[in-house]
């Protein structure tokens, strides 16, 4: 990654998603069947007990911040005792909207009982960086602390940038992913509205009968430290952030460029920073939303970076929905756990991948491989295209 | 004073504060006793208009307000 010339190693990781919360559980859902019959896919026995010290610490936190801080519970478990100067410990997370329950039950409030009636606690339950503040004080990180909201590209510009305030060496260590809570009445009916989501109610990327994608939700937080300070530790080190990039299409607000113009800019731009070239790259972790746009686009991105069926590409959102700002994180978890099984988990929900697209789809079952540098994208609408490239340990 | 009242008051901080009953002394102090700050306490006194069926209370009146029975004091001038 280019910079200051340090390696940034992943230390810690934490999920919470409908297919499994936890790390395990989450991988065993990966693996699971897909998405059958549901506009969106969303946690509903969900406890935050485990996560806060009393039940007022949590009914201060919208769900999205809960997720985070859950998430982040495991990283930071898995991490250990980190131990840099907490002024060099930043926190660089992501979400697409924020605290959407929250202001959509407030705003009910209003119209119902008036303007005295809404909560005190609305504006720091909805803020974007409601999730990122969450985390930077509970374990007391006071280097940098910023929320990316580039809509379902969040995720993976966090990471990206989170990976290079460390590589930069601003950063000892870095808290990154993203969360996403969004599912309300309203958010669904507009992305109904706008024709984003599948009318069949099916997650079912790069098929040839994709109609939209189905909502998801979830976080995933990951503990990222310069290399050789995790080693001088003793960390155990479950992989590496080599590359990452961020352009913009600047073409329309929700339709990808077409033939994937800026997907493959992006692409190219991380493998630079990586100081890799495509033949290099052993997985595509595609965002793969299912929409007709997004897949065509991708899928021509892909071939023409990499060449036709040249590399394996998998879509976790067959199982997991698309849980927007946290997608990026929650596919970079994917690649992470993919490394350490040795296995590519196959893209769910997809039986006639598209035949106008060269890719070399993983479906039906899972893969092995031999792990090695995977590149992870999403795309959001605005035209925000993000690209992450991560190594095996 | 109106153990009644009192009690409803009670009622109140249990819900928004988040605290047990047995905590709610007169002599209990928001913060310290408590652990509520400033938007606990915002959201106390949205609950005991509803419950008292009373006018919002000006921010001013509540300046200086440290303890439970203070709270009480007040919110009993308004019924």
């Amino acid at each position: 990654m280019h910079g200051a010339g340090h390696r940034v190693a992943i230390t810690g990781l934490g999920v919470v998603a409908p297919c499994g919360i936890g790390k395990d559980a989450y991988w065993q859902g990966l693996l699971g069947p897909g998405i059958n019959g549901t506009t969106s896919v969303t946690i509903d026995d969900w406890d935050s007990a485990p996560y806060y010290a009393s039940p007022k610490d949590a009914r201060r936190a919208d769900r999205v911040e809960q997720y985070a801080i859950a998430a982040a519970q495991e990283a930071f478990a898995q991490a250990g005792d980190v131990g840099v100067d907490p002024a060099r410990f930043g926190t660089i997370f992501a979400t697409g909207i924020g605290g959407l329950h929250t202001l959509e039950e407030q705003v009910i409030v209003r119209v119902e009982k008036g303007e005295r009636r809404v909560s005190p606690f609305l504006v720091p339950m909805m803020m974007a960086n409601a999730s990122g503040a969450a985390i930077s004080m509970k374990y007391g990180l006071q280097g940098p602390n910023e929320t990316i909201c580039t809509a379902c590209a969040a995720g993976t510009h966090a990471i990206g940038y989170a990976a290079r305030l460390i590589a930069w060496g601003r950063c000892d260590a870095v808290a990154t992913g993203g969360s996403e809570c969004a599912a309300t009445a309203t958010s669904l009916a507009g992305f109904g509205n706008m024709t984003a989501l599948s009318s069949t109610g099916r997650s079912m990327p790069f098929d040839e009968a994709r109609d939209g994608f189905v909502m998801g939700e979830g976080a995933a937080v990951f503990v990222l430290e310069r290399w050789d300070l995790a080693v001088a530790r003793g960390a155990t080190i479950i992989g590496e952030i080599l590359g990452s990039a961020s352009n913009a299409d600047a073409h329309h607000i929700t339709a990808p460029a077409p033939g994937g113009t800026g997907a493959i800019a992006c692409m190219k731009l991380a493998l630079d920073d990586a100081g890799l070239s495509p033949s290099d790259i052993r997985l595509v972790n595609a965002h793969g939303t299912s929409t007709p746009l997004n897949d065509a686009a991708e899928a021509a991105a892909v071939t023409d970076v990499f060449g036709e069926r040249s590399v394996p590409v998998t879509s976790g959102k067959g199982v997991t929905g698309h849980a927007l700002g946290a997608a990026g994180a929650l596919e970079a978890a994917q690649v992470v756990l993919a490394m350490q099984h040795k296995l590519i988990p196959p893209t769910a929900g997809t039986t006639s991948p598209d035949p106008s697209m060269d890719i070399d789809l993983v479906t039906g079952a899972p893969r092995e491989w031999v792990p090695g540098p995977a590149i992870s994208n999403n795309f959001g609408f605005g035209g925000h295209n993000g690209s992450v490239i991560i190594g095996p340990a | 004073m109106s153990q009644e009242l009192f009690d409803r008051f009670i009622k109140c901080a249990v819900d928004a504060l988040k605290v047990e009953p047995d905590q709610l002394t007169r002599e209990a102090r928001f913060k310290e006793d408590l652990d509520s700050d400033s938007l606990d306490f915002v959201e106390l006194m949205m609950a005991v208009e509803d419950e008292f069926g009373i006018d919002p209370i000006d921010e001013k009146e509540l300046e200086g307000i440290t303890t439970f029975g203070q709270a009480f004091d007040l919110i009993i001038t308004k019924l």
